[in-house]
C-alpha cells in the first residue's frame, strides 16, 4: 500500500502486461530519440542555433552599410532591402520594430543575421509560424530558404515591453 | 528529557486519527494547516488574475489595458507557479514525512523560518507587482529589469522552500536512525523524496541564476549575459515543474490507495520510475532553448532525447501503474465485468478520486503528448512561442498538477483540520467544472497557438494577420476559463466555508466520500500473481500510445511544410 511500508521482498522484476508495457514504451522513446538525428541530416529544417558575439552597435552598423548596399524601396520610412541571393541579410530586432523589411527571391538561399538592439525577442514568421529566440550580444545566423511567395509578417513573440504586440516587421518573397 | 522521535511513544505530541488509525505529528500537522492555507490564498490569488488574462486575449472582450496585462500576466505566473505550488508541496513533504513514518517532525523553529520566509518572499513580490516596479513576467530575461526587491522576494521563497525541504530530509534521518518504522519507506515518502531532491537542485539553479541579478539591479555588479541567464533560469523553471511531477504522482499513488485501496502493482517499477525523474529531468530544461542561438544542435539533441526520453518513460510508467493499481484493486473486490467494468462501478463520485483520475488523463492525453511533441528539437520551431506552449502547460501544471492537489485537500480538510466539508453535493461537482474548463482552456490555447498566436501578447489585432479560426480558439480558451476559475472559486469557497463551518469529526471517523465497495455476494480474490489481470489498462495505455504516435508525426509532417532553415 502506497502510505504503509512495502513487503520486505518488495524488489521484484516486472512481469506480465506490466513488462510488456514498459517494453513498449522504451521503445517508443527510442523511436523519438532516433527521430531528431535523423532529422538533423535528412530533414530540411534546423535549428542548429549558429551565432556570433556582437555588440548591439556593431551589428546596427553592419545592418546599416547592409541597406546601403542593397536597397530597393521604401515603405513609410522603413527601408525595403534585397539582398543578392546566397548573400547575407541583416535583421535587426529593437523595440518595436524589425528594421529593415527584407526582399527574397523563392527558391534562392539566404544567411539571416539576427541580432537584438535591447532585450530578448521572438523572430515568429507568420503565417508560416517558423520561430526563434533574438537575444541581444549574440548575432543569431538562420540559413534560410524562402519555398513559397508572398508577404509574410514577423511578429515578436517575447515580452519586450509595453508596445510588444505593436512589433510587427515583414518579409516579402518573389 | 528527550522528546520521543516515534509518534508512538507514550509523550510524543501526536494523535490518532479517528479515520485511518495513524499517528499524526501535531507539530507537522500545524504546519501542514499553515502551509496548506496560505497556498491555497494564492491559488485564489491567481485564480483572479487567471480570468482577467483569459478575457483580455479573448478579443471580442479585450478587457485590461496594455500595462495592467504585462503585470497581470507576471503576477499569475508566480502565484500560480510559485507560491501556490511550492507552498502546497511544503504541506506535502511534511505529511510524507511524519505520518506515514510514524515519525515527528525534526523541528518546529525551522519550520516557522521556513515558512516565514516565503510568506514575506511571496508578500513582497506580489507587492512589488502590483505598485508596477516588476513587469518582467515570470520568467524576468534580462535584460528587462525590474526593482530589485523582486528578486529579493523570489530568493526568501527558494531559500524558504529549501529550508523546509532540509527539515524534511532531516526528519527522514531522525526517523530512519530511531527505527520509528520498519523495512522501506512507502512509495509516497519515496514519492515525496524525488521531489525533495529535485527541488534542491532546482532551487540552487534559482540561486545561482537570482543573486548576480539581484546584485546586478542594485548596481552592485556587472549584468550577467541573456544567454547565461536563460540556460540557469530554466534550471529552475523547468525543474520547478519536475517538482510538481513528482508530487503529483505521489498523490496519484496516495488517492488511488485512499479510494480504492489501490496498492502498486510492483514497487520497484514504481521506485525505479521515480529514480529515473532524478537522474533524467534536469537535462530537460534544454527544450526551452530549442531555437535559441549559441548552443548547438547537437546540445540540444543530446539534452532533449537520450536523457530526457528516460524522464518521458518514468511517466508512462506511472500512467500505467497507477490505473492498473485501481483496475486489480477493483477486480480484486469482484467488478470483474468486462474490459471496463472496474470504470463504471469506480468511486466516481468521490470529488478525490474524479479529480485525481482527471488529473491523469489530462497530464497524460494532453500536457504529456503535447509535452513531449512540442520539446522535440526541430518540431519546436514550429511551437516555440506560441500559445502551443501555454496549451501544453496549463494541461500538466494545472490539469494535472493542481487538480491533484485540488483532489487531495478533499481528504486533507477532513483528516488535518477534522472538519467534514460542507454543500458536499457541490464539491462532487467541482472536479469535473475544474478538470472541463481547464482542458477547454488547453484546446483553445493550443490550436491558436498553431495558428501562429503568440503567447505573452496583449493585442493581436496589431498583426493583422489573424483570422476567425483563431477568434474562434480564444473565445473556447476564454470560455473554458470562466468555467475553470468558477470551479476554483467554489473550490476556495468549499475550503474556506468548511474551515469556518463545516462540522467537526470530534472523535468519529470523517464523513465517507464514497470508496470502493466489496461487490455484494463475490468473495474477494487475489490477483497479486496474476500478471495480466490488468486487461483494461493494457487497452487505454494502448490507445495512449496510438494517440501519441499519430500527434507526434503529424508534427514533423507540419515541419516539414515550412521554409527549409538550418
Amino acid at each position: 500500500m502506497s502510505i504503509e511500508a512495502p513487503p520486505r521482498d518488495w524488489f521484484k522484476a516486472p512481469a506480465g502486461a506490466e513488462k510488456l508495457w514498459i517494453g513498449l514504451a522504451l521503445l517508443w522513446c527510442f523511436v523519438m530519440s532516433i527521430m531528431m538525428p535523423f532529422w538533423h541530416f535528412y530533414g530540411k529544417q534546423n535549428s542548429r542555433g549558429e551565432a556570433y558575439s556582437v555588440e548591439p552597435t556593431a551589428f546596427m552598423e553592419r545592418t546599416a552599410t547592409f541597406i546601403e548596399a542593397n536597397q530597393v524601396g521604401d515603405e513609410n520610412g522603413m527601408p525595403i532591402v534585397e539582398p543578392a541571393p546566397g548573400s547575407d541579410a541583416y535583421l535587426a530586432a529593437m523595440m518595436w520594430s524589425w528594421y529593415p523589411i527584407l526582399k527574397l527571391r523563392e527558391g534562392e538561399t539566404y544567411r539571416i543575421h539576427l541580432s537584438s538592439m535591447d532585450l530578448n525577442h521572438g523572430f515568429s514568421l507568420q503565417p508560416l509560424n517558423m520561430n526563434f529566440q533574438v537575444l541581444p550580444g549574440y548575432d543569431h545566423v538562420l540559413t534560410l530558404t524562402p519555398t513559397s511567395k508572398g508577404e509574410f509578417t514577423i511578429v515578436c513573440n517575447e515580452f519586450c515591453g509595453i508596445g510588444h504586440d505593436k512589433m510587427i516587421g515583414k518579409i516579402i518573397v518573389e | 528529557m528527550q522528546t520521543p522521535t516515534s509518534l508512538t511513544d507514550p509523550g510524543a505530541a501526536s494523535r490518532r486519527c479517528d479515520t485511518t488509525g495513524l499517528s499524526v505529528c501535531l507539530t507537522a500537522q500545524r504546519f501542514i494547516k499553515l502551509n496548506a492555507v496560505s497556498a491555497v490564498v494564492f491559488l485564489l490569488l491567481g485564480g483572479i488574475a487567471a480570468i482577467l488574462l483569459a478575457l483580455t486575449r479573448w478579443q471580442a472582450v479585450h478587457l485590461l489595458p496594455v500595462d495592467w496585462f504585462y503585470r497581470i500576466l507576471t503576477f499569475h505566473g508566480l502565484n500560480m507557479l510559485i507560491f501556490w505550488i511550492l507552498l502546497f508541496e511544503i504541506a506535502v513533504l511534511y505529511f510524507a514525512c511524519t505520518v506515514p513514518l510514524n515519525a515527528k517532525l525534526f523541528s518546529r523553529k525551522i519550520a516557522w523560518v521556513s515558512f516565514g520566509m516565503m510568506l514575506v518572499g511571496a508578500i513582497m513580490v506580489d507587492y512589488i507587482i502590483l505598485m508596477g516596479k516588476a513587469d518582467v513576467l515570470m520568467t524576468s530575461y534580462l535584460p528587462l529589469l525590474a526593482h530589485p526587491l523582486f528578486y529579493l522576494g523570489i530568493i526568501l521563497v527558494a531559500v524558504g522552500t529549501l529550508i523546509g525541504v532540509f527539515n524534511y530530509f532531516a526528519t527522514l534521518y531522525i526517523a530512519k536512525r530511531d527505527n520509528t518504522y520498519e523495512g522501506s519507506v512507502p512509495l509516497v515518502t519515496f514519492g515525496a523524496t524525488a521531489a525533495a531532491i529535485i527541488a534542491v537542485i532546482t532551487l540552487l539553479h534559482g540561486a545561482i541564476v537570482m543573486i548576480p541579478t539581484f546584485t546586478f539591479s542594485m548596481g552592485w555588479t556587472p549584468e550577467p549575459d541573456p544567454m547565461w541567464y536563460r540556460i540557469i533560469w530554466w534550471g529552475l523553471g523547468h525543474q520547478s515543474q519536475q517538482v510538481n511531477v513528482c508530487a503529483m504522482v505521489a498523490i496519484w499513488y496516495l488517492v488511488a490507495y485512499l479510494t480504492t485501496g489501490a496498492k502498486p502493482v510492483n514497487e520497484t517499477v514504481c521506485r525505479t520510475a521515480f529514480l529515473l525523474y532524478i537522474l533524467f529531468i534536469n537535462i530537460a530544461s534544454a527544450h526551452h532553448l530549442l531555437v535559441d542561438p549559441g548552443v548547438s544542435a547537437g546540445w540540444k539533441i543530446w539534452n532533449t532525447s537520450y536523457a530526457m526520453y528516460l524522464a518521458v518513460l518514468a511517466s508512462m510508467i506511472h500512467g500505467f501503474t497507477v490505473p492498473a493499481s485501481v483496475e486489480i484493486a477493483m477486480r480484486e473486490k469482484g467488478h470483474i465485468k468486462g474490459l471496463f467494468g472496474w470504470v463504471t462501478s469506480a468511486p466516481w463520485r468521490n470529488p478525490a478520486f474524479s479529480g485525481v483520475t482527471l488529473s491523469l488523463l489530462i497530464f497524460g492525453f494532453i500536457g504529456g503528448i503535447t509535452g513531449v511533441t512540442l520539446g522535440t528539437q526541430q518540431i519546436n520551431i514550429i511551437a516555440h512561442n506560441t500559445l502551443r506552449i501555454t496549451g501544453h502547460f496549463h494541461a500538466t501544471v494545472v490539469g494535472g498538477t493542481t487538480l491533484a492537489f485540488m483532489a487531495l485537500t478533499y481528504y486533507v480538510i477532513p483528516l488535518i483540520f477534522r472538519r467534514d466539508f460542507i454543500c458536499r453535493g457541490l464539491a462532487r461537482v467541482q472536479p469535473w467544472m475544474f478538470g472541463g474548463g481547464i482542458l477547454l482552456v488547453s484546446i483553445g490555447m493550443s490550436f491558436a497557438g498553431s495558428m501562429g498566436v503568440p503567447r505573452r501578447s496583449w493585442d493581436i489585432e496589431s498583426a493583422g494577420i489573424y483570422g476567425p479560426a483563431a477568434h474562434l480558439m480564444l473565445g473556447i480558451m476564454g470560455i473554458g476559463a470562466i468555467l475553470a476559475v468558477l470551479g476554483l472559486l467554489l473550490f476556495v469557497l468549499l475550503c474556506v466555508g468548511t474551515l469556518l463551518f463545516g462540522e467537526k469529526t470530534n472523535g468519529r471517523p470523517m464523513a465517507d466520500w464514497g470508496v470502493a465497495q466489496q461487490q455484494g455476494n463475490v468473495q474477494e480474490t487475489s490477483l497479486a500473481h496474476d500478471h495480466w489481470a490488468m486487461k483494461g489498462t493494457v487497452v487505454l495505455t494502448l490507445v495512449f500510445l496510438v494517440c501519441f504516435a499519430v500527434y507526434y508525426f503529424a508534427n514533423w509532417k507540419a515541419l516539414a511544410d515550412v521554409w527549409p532553415v538550418r
